[in-house]
Parts: C-alpha cells; structure tokens; sequence
C-alpha cells in the first residue's frame, strides 16, 4: 500500500471515528471536545494503535485547527463589546483571573513544574471554554435570563485576557528572561490597543479588504488572511494563535458575523483533529498518576468559578439563584485549555505530566460543566427548603 | 414605561420590561435577526420560563394583536357615547385576495360603509391609511362601522 493510500485510510477511518464520538456526544447532550480527546488517546503513543501515516497532514491540520479557534474567538465578539465589556465589568474579570489562575499555578508549583509550568497550568484552569458556556446557555433556554449578560461580560473578559497572555506565554516558552517577558507584555499591550483602536475607528475598511459578496471569495481571502498573519506572526515569534485572534478582533460588524457562520464547519474540521492529535500526543498510562491533582484542581476550581460567577451576577443585582446559575455556566474548561497546553507542549519547556494532567482536567471539567449548569438549581432547591415549603 | 436595552456580546440584544404583576417580558433580538420572546418564572424574575422563537411574520403578527387590540379598546371607548358605532379588528391572511394589493381595490367604503381607520404593520401604525395603501399578509386593520357592515367587511377581506 502506498503512503498516501495509507495517510487516506487513516485520515478517514480517525475523522469518520470522530464522527461516531461526536454523534453520542450529541446523544447524550454533552460537548464532544473530552470524546475527541479520548479518541485521539486511545490510538495515541501506548495506545491500541499507532498512526504515522498520516502524521504530516495532521500536524499541520492541528495547527490550522488552533489558528481557527483563535479566529472564531476574535470574531465572536465585535471591538465595541470588547470595550464597553471592559469598561463594566473589569472587576469580575479580575476576580475571575485571580481566583481561577492561582489554584493552577499552584498546583504546577507543588508538583515542582516551576515558573513557566505554573504560568502554563494558571492559563488552563483559567480559561472557561466559550462554546460549552453557549452551548449551555442556549440548551436550558437562559439566553434572556438576567444573570446572562454578566456571564457574558466574564466571557469577554477572558477573551481579552487570552490576547495578553497568549503572546506572553509564546516569549515564555521560548525561554527569554525575564526583561524579555515584560518587553513582551508591552509589546502584546501595544499591539491589542492599536488593534482595537483600528477596528473601532477603521473596522468597515478592515472589513471590506476581506469582504466579499461572492461567498467562495470571503471564504479563501478569510483563511488566506488568517494563515498568512498567523505565519508571519511565528516568523516573529509572537505565536501563530495570537495573530489569528487578532485578526478576528480587526474585523467586525456584518462581516464578522458572515465568516464566523462560513468558518464554523471549517474550525469544527480542524479543530477536531487538533484535539485528537493532543489526545495522540499523550500516553494513556500517564493520566492515572495524576489522577489525583486533576480532582483536586477540578474541585477547587469548580468553586472559585462558581464563586466568580456568583460574584459578577450579585454586581448585576440578580437573586442567588440566578448567581449560582452564573457560576455554573462558567465552570466549564475546554477547547482553550487544551489549546494553551499543546503549546506548551510543542515548545517541550515543560514536563510531559503536564499535558497528562491538562487532559484529565479538561476531560473532567468538560463533562462536569454542562452537568453542573443543569444541576445547581435543583441543587440549591433541594438543600434550601426554607419559605417555600412553608408557603405551599 | 421603561423598557431595558441590555447588549449581549456576541449573541443581540435583550429587550424587556418588568410589567405591573412583577413579571419580566421582552424579546432577545439576535445578531442574525431572529427574535425570541421572553417570559421570566413568576417565583424567580431572573430566569426565563420560556423562550419562544419567533420568525419575522410571527414577531409582526404578534406585535399587531397586542397594539391593535390598545387602539381596539381605545376607540371603542371613544365611541362609547354614539350607539350602534362598532370598532373591530381584521387580519390579512396569507392567501387573502388583498394581499399585496392596494386596500382601495376593496371598496369597502362603498360597499359596507365601514372605514378603516388604522394599519398595524410589524407593530407599526399607519393612521388613516388612503386607498392606494398597499396590503400584506400579517396586516391587521382597525376598522370602525355598524355591526352589519363590519360583518360584511370581514366577508369581503377573506373572500374578495
């Protein structure tokens, strides 16, 4: 059998496998970003089965998957929600990087990770996933409840946070001192506000170099864009992911809302294959010995999220029902911690436990996010049983 | 009355407003122009106990019965004092012989001495609309007659 007959089989058999997953994760209603990574770990080193075939394609398709992820996230929210968002809500976005950054960073640092292993693991306990709190926002139906726009507000947040932080963890990881990490956070600081300032003051011209009415021209100018920017920023070393984000902050309004819908089945392509290349990357027999620390973060961290969500909703002057459901919609980790941590591990600057334990983090916090979205009010009911049995 | 405007990033708008029995609702206007109607829980103000989609049509329809039937009430009450003065409300349905027609091809002055003397479109008024006012299926007219005449009237919208 030639090469690419073999690449072809693999491909196939692991995206059509995929399919399966994510057909019983839709089953079940829950999000299939654990399933894919389940998937790739299965057939991963140590795993049932090795797939080196296709090997070439897949890692450049993972890398393709990050850029759109990154993409999609600068689109989904226009430069004026990014700064009026900032503008109101800073004190829970704050909160939220304080109490959900620490318990990662310190758990990196017991385990003896050092600086930038904390760095990393702050970044992966840090990061709601986005598409699990939509996805759960819509499910139950709470798009028009009150505490939404302070989730929402959380969301931007972080959103903003990523542009920050990604490029100071790409300089980390390259291992410049630290006088080079803070040039980088200039740096970064520099390049979001001039990008931000460009798309509130010149978004429709940004918009139109891509724009087009003809759909298959948007769609290869669009991706054209993204890679030549994520390229170029590589080349210079500020991470191919941050260009793309940035790119997708620069465009707006009408625009950006076309290519998110054009993009989606694009991002869900390669974004799959991202996840299950992670999923390759890790040794199964790895997850066990840090079984331990991901119950542990995972429970801590369900709680400071809980906490932050809380915390933002009573800002907004919403009762403490609504407060809980806020911060169990944040709960959930997702496509972004594992995006942070295969970057990590790409650049080989942190020890291999460290993607073992971001896999079972994110394994457990995907699957316990939608669940305590759906639980915490029948939950809260339950253990209060106060005036309202009194009244019926 | 004080309707709240509040931004959802990256998903529309929120448009609500609390009524007079403490009950929450409004429309989330999504970015793609989908509309969904929103009624909160009576024991919990900030959760929703509904979410409705609504497509353009429905959201219009829906608009029209809610401030056809104010104008309805109003000038009933006006006309309270002339007996034998009736005001009613007549939708366009899709499939009507006037859709998309101008409502003087009608006649319905002449016919059945009925006037029309509103149009709500899309939550819209059109005061006195003249004959050559085109109409729409989702139309819903105010008209003031006899009840005889308004008999008639509704006859004739719905059977040309």
């Amino acid at each position: 059998m030639g090469t690419t007959a073999l690449a072809l089989i693999e491909l196939g058999a692991v995206i059509f496998g995929l399919a399966l997953l994510a057909r019983l994760a839709g089953r079940i209603g829950m999000s299939p970003i654990p399933f894919y990574l389940l998937g790739g770990l299965a057939f991963g080193s140590g795993g049932l089965m090795k797939l080196e075939g296709m090997a070439a394609f897949s890692h450049l398709a993972s890398e393709i998957g990050v850029i759109l992820l990154l993409l999609m996230l600068g689109l989904e929210y226009t430069a004026r929600e990014l700064v009026t968002g900032l503008r109101r809500s800073w004190q829970a976005g704050l909160l939220d990087v304080v109490l959900n950054a620490a318990p990662g960073a310190a758990a990196a640092w017991l385990l003896g990770w050092g600086p930038v292993g904390a760095l990393v693991m702050a970044g992966v306990t840090y990061i709601s996933s986005s598409s699990i709190a939509a996805k759960v926002l819509t499910d139950l139906g709470r798009i028009g409840n009150r505490e939404t726009p302070a989730v929402l507000a959380v969301l931007v947040f972080e959103d903003l946070a990523m542009a920050v932080y990604l490029p100071i963890l790409t300089v980390v990881l390259a291992g410049v001192s630290f006088v080079g990490g803070l040039q980088a956070v200039g740096a970064s600081l520099l390049m979001i506000s001039a990008v931000l300032l460009v798309a509130l003051r010149y978004g429709r011209q940004v918009s139109t170099i891509v724009d087009s009415e003809n759909a298959e021209v948007f769609l290869l100018s669009m991706i054209g864009a993204a890679l030549l920017i994520a390229g170029i920023s590589s080349a210079m070393n500020v991470s191919t992911a941050v260009g793309a984000f940035l790119l997708g902050i620069a465009i707006s309004g009408a625009t950006a809302h076309n290519a998110s819908l054009m993009l989606t089945p694009l991002r869900d392509l390669f974004a799959a294959i991202f996840f299950v290349v992670f999923g390759l990357s890790t040794d199964p027999t790895s997850l066990p010995p840090v079984l331990g620390w991901a119950a542990l973060l995972m429970v801590v961290t369900t709680l400071t999220k809980l906490a932050t969500g809380w915390w933002a909703a009573k800002r907004a002057g919403v009762a403490k029902f609504g407060r809980a459901r806020a911060g169990a919609a944040l709960v959930a980790r997702g496509e972004f911690s594992i995006v942070i941590a295969g970057l990590a591990v790409a650049s080989g600057a942190v020890p291999g436990e460290l993607a073992a334990l971001a896999t079972t983090y994110v394994l457990l916090m995907a699957v316990l996010g939608p669940v305590a979205a759906r639980t915490v009010e029948p939950v809260m009911r339950a253990l209060q049983p106060g005036p309202r049995t009194k009244t019926a | 009355m004080n309707v709240e405007e509040t931004p959802l990033p990256g998903i529309g708008t929120r448009k609500d407003l609390v009524t007079e029995s403490g009950r929450r609702v409004g429309v989330v206007a999504y970015r793609d122009g989908d509309t969904e109607l929103i009624v909160s829980k009576p024991d919990d103000p900030d959760a929703c106990v509904a979410s409705i989609p609504l497509t353009r049509e429905e959201a219009s329809a829906l608009g029209n019965l809610l401030g056809g039937h104010q104008i309805v009430m109003q000038l009933t009450e006006e006309h309270s004092e002339f007996p034998g003065v009736v005001t009613r409300q007549f939708s366009i349905m899709a499939g009507s012989p006037f859709d998309n027609r101008p409502m003087g091809d009608a006649h319905l002055r002449t016919r059945t001495k009925v006037s029309v003397v509103a149009v709500m479109r899309a939550g819209q008024v059109q005061p006195s609309p003249s004959p050559d006012f085109v109409l729409r299926a989702g139309d819903l007219l105010v008209a003031v007659g006899t009840l005889d005449g308004l008999d008639a009237a509704a006859e004739i919208l719905r059977n040309g």
